[in-house]
């Protein structure tokens, strides 16, 4: 077998390949974003960035309904948007097999909360199959869509960020055989999901987790690795590896499935350790069905319900020691968080807001960093799409002047996603809220991808781009008012004028993501400052740009040639004319 | 057991890092180690502070580095090289590029850049490499080389043969800028 080096992700990919999967669907979300950016690499498998997860999971029934193998990806959050088809679709079961990665975020490095998407196997009465490296991701892949048709059940297979962003040496293992070819099949009772159908599907999903119980304990995904038998520790995924590095001579039940889990396989590795701990980051999802077995266990008790295991704090909640200080900072270090780049077209967007003191309710995108100083223009961020329904809501308990002051923003992409419904609420129950489209042909940050304005599919195939003012004026907005956010004065004023208008408006700001793929505007020669006629007043350092520094020494501002982009929106919020195009 | 070998990357987001740490870890893979690399893509781009772990050796469990146990800092940036510090075992190594790019903070003149970093580096771990890797990334043609010549400065701590290194920048950087990195490698291992 071939050896390589891949990201969790890549290997989700690979694995997905080597089942054969013939339709892969997803809406981009960190930290699973690269599957299907990787999937394209195998030009047999139609993948395609759907417009929601909701959808992405619809599509997949659909291939799944027709026969052929599908594979769908989220982020955590995701799976909430889901949710709806999912519980369902337990019922029906699959006809080709059908795979959803779900990828949590523990210790939020990219996201709004931190669930613990283990709960939604148990809660929808599905397997959840959990790798623990790359290898394994491959391999349980595969294995989940063997699983699925076996079983007749959709399949999780979870993924965290250490998982999918970690690379670890992984094997290729040659394809699986052709799959026949797919036509219709009527199946009413199986999958029309009417009271009469879904009544008799119930017990058969109830029968289904009683037999994958048992014969989960006979599988070499679930093994013991043999050790003293004075400590036995039960975990899985990444949570094995902290395990294995902090107890290297403990007795380890490695769970590759977390649901349902292999009873009898518990009970017997339970009898021989003389202390049983569960090492899982999170909820206490495996701990508390150990102790519903009657069989006592530590694990939260010791460990913490927030945050992601590391290796140190594993050590720490079991072992009780504690990392031995090392070098200690006698100074405050500056802090580095994220910003919007330079060029970036949303920084002119925020300015506005902060100065005509909205009450910004935000959205999930690279926009959110308008909630960053200097800009800090953005009171409230939900989930996907949230921004226009908690702008309504927002209005109908205010009166008339506060309310005016209430304005939505919102990205191209995620409007598409979820947006679009809060939109149509909106208007249709008489909210007279301002919803700014911050459209960036992009779905920024996730890493710059099509979507359904853009023009272009994720295998790059031409597209329909949705006319977004169109869309907003079916939908019943009489205002749709389309401005380059560069162009500063212009950008506040319109906004002004909308927040005034007693009726539903919406603003598109509109001019390509400075990090574009494909229409990635030219870069202009950087500015510069002129000492001369900088006064110190400091208001360009409002713009939050990260080209634009204060040199304290000299008490004046100056570009970073290196990260200026030559935007020249600097020179609009300078009244003395201090910045030129350098001339070098 | 043999001993992993544990190397952390820091930086700022769009410096490449990441594709160091690639590079890295091919490197690692090319000559015979399992190995590891742990980091966090998304919302950490954008600017922000930029962290790779890198593990190897015959057998490397957890992918992150355990905290206090990290062997090597490999740094980009000085604020974030020195930031990282507590992360590192007594008597590690520290290889980093002499480079300064400034937090919001300090942009604004709301905060102050530390000081005399390199001093403060050597005084905790004597064991530092301070590289003028813009110099040196100039001498190979292409300022953009300069994580290349951290590489090559990198390569002298590592007993890996030369022509693992050569494989894998010939594997991961785009032919036209080939040339111009292995000079700024070669630069970096006598720096």
């Amino acid at each position: 077998m071939e050896k390589t080096i891949l990201s969790g992700n890549e290997a989700f990919a690979r694995g997905a390949f080597e089942a054969r999967v013939k339709v892969a669907s997803a809406y981009p979300g960190t930290p699973s974003t690269e599957i299907l950016e990787n999937i394209v690499r195998y030009p047999d498998i139609d993948a395609s960035w759907a417009t929601n997860e909701k959808v992405s999971l619809e599509v997949g029934i659909g291939a799944s309904f027709g026969g052929g193998r599908a594979l769908v990806t989220t982020k955590h959050v995701g799976l909430n948007v889901m949710a709806d088809p999912l519980f369902t679709l337990s019922y029906t079961g699959v006809r080709g097999g059908l795979v959803i990665v779900v990828a949590d975020d523990p210790e939020l490095h990219s996201s709004q909360n931190e669930q613990d998407s283990r709960n939604y196997a148990k809660f929808a009465k599905i397997p959840m199959l959990e790798p623990a490296d790359s290898d394994e991701a491959r391999r349980f892949t595969r294995l989940a869509f063997e699983i699925s048709e076996q079983f007749d059940t959709p399949v999780l297979l979870r993924s965290t960020t250490r998982l999918s962003h970690s690379k670890t040496v992984t094997f290729l293992e040659e394809r699986v055989p052709e799959q026949p070819e797919a036509r219709i099949e009527r199946n009413p009772p199986k999958f029309v999901m009417l009271p009469g159908n879904a009544r008799k599907r119930h017990y058969d999903v109830e029968e289904r987790i009683v037999r994958m119980k048992a014969w989960a304990c006979s599988q070499d995904f679930n093994r013991i690795e043999e050790g003293s038998s004075e400590l036995g520790i039960i975990t899985s995924g990444t949570s094995y590896q902290y395990a294995r590095e902090v107890f290297p001579n403990a007795r380890i039940l490695k769970l590759g499935m977390v649901h349902p889990l292999p009873e009898a396989m518990i009970r017997e590795f339970a009898s021989k350790s003389k202390t049983l701990f569960v090492i899982e980051e999170l909820d206490p999802f495996i701990e508390e069905q150990v102790k519903a077995m009657g069989i006592a266990v530590h694990g939260k008790d010791h460990l913490s319900l927030c945050g992601e295991l590391t290796p140190g704090r594993v050590a720490a909640g079991i072992k009780l020691e504690t990392v031995p200080a090392g070098f200690e900072h006698q100074e405050t270090l500056p802090p580095r968080p994220p910003n919007m780049c330079p060029g970036c077209p949303h920084r002119g967007v925020f300015l506005a807001l902060n100065r005509l003191k909205a009450f910004v309710t935000g959205d999930i995108g690279c926009y959110t960093l308008g909630f960053m100083p200097p800009l800090s223009a953005m009171d409230t961020c939900v989930c996907m799409g949230a921004s226009i329904g908690n702008a309504t809501g927002m209005t109908k308990v205010l009166g008339t002047e506060e309310a005016k002051k209430v304005v939505a923003v919102i990205g191209d992409s995620t409007f598409l996603h979820t947006g679009v419904n809060g939109l149509i609420d909106m208007v249709y129950n008489r909210s007279s809220s301002t919803v700014i489209i911050l459209d960036n042909f992009t779905t920024g940050m996730t890493g710059r991808q099509d979507n359904p304005a853009t023009g272009r599919t994720l295998m790059g195939q031409p597209a329909y781009e949705v006319d977004i003012e169109g869309l907003c004026r079916a939908i019943g907005v009489r205002q749709v008012r389309v401005v380059d956010p560069y162009e500063l004065d212009l950008t506040r004023q319109v906004i002004k004028e909308e927040m005034e208008r007693p009726e539903p408006s919406v603003i598109i700001t509109r001019r390509a993501c400075m990090l574009h793929k494909t229409q990635t505007p030219a870069r202009k020669p950087p500015l510069i400052v002129d000492a001369d006629k900088c006064t110190a007043c400091k208001a360009c350092l409002k713009l939050g740009c990260p080209a634009i520094v204060w040199e304290s020494g000299e008490g004046k501002a100056r570009v970073n040639k290196m990260l200026c982009v030559g935007c020249e929106v600097c020179t609009q919020v300078c009244k003395f004319g201090a910045f030129g195009v350098c001339d070098e | 057991m043999s001993k992993v070998t544990n190397i952390l990357l820091a930086g700022v987001g769009g410096q490449g890092t990441l594709l160091a740490s690639e590079v890295l870890s091919e490197v690692l893979m090319l000559a015979g180690f399992d190995v590891k690399k742990a980091e966090v893509h998304g919302m950490a781009q954008r600017g922000g502070s930029v962290v790779s772990h890198v593990r190897f050796g015959q057998k490397v469990y957890s992918p992150i580095i355990p905290e206090g146990q990290a062997d090597i800092l490999f740094g980009f940036e000085l604020l974030e090289t020195y930031r990282y510090l507590p992360l590192l075992r007594q008597g590690a190594a520290v290889v980093a590029g002499d480079l300064k790019i400034l937090p919001p903070g300090v942009a604004l003149g709301r905060m102050q850049y530390p000081e005399d970093i390199p001093g403060k580096i050597r005084a905790a771990f004597a064991d530092t490499k301070i590289v003028d890797v813009m110099g040196l990334a100039q001498a190979a043609g292409n300022e953009r080389t300069l994580n290349t010549v951290l590489l090559g400065a990198l390569s002298m701590r590592l007993d890996i043969a030369e022509e693992f290194w050569i494989r894998a920048i010939e594997s991961l950087v785009p032919e036209r800028f080939l040339e111009q990195n292995l000079k700024a490698f070669e630069l970096g291992r006598k720096a």
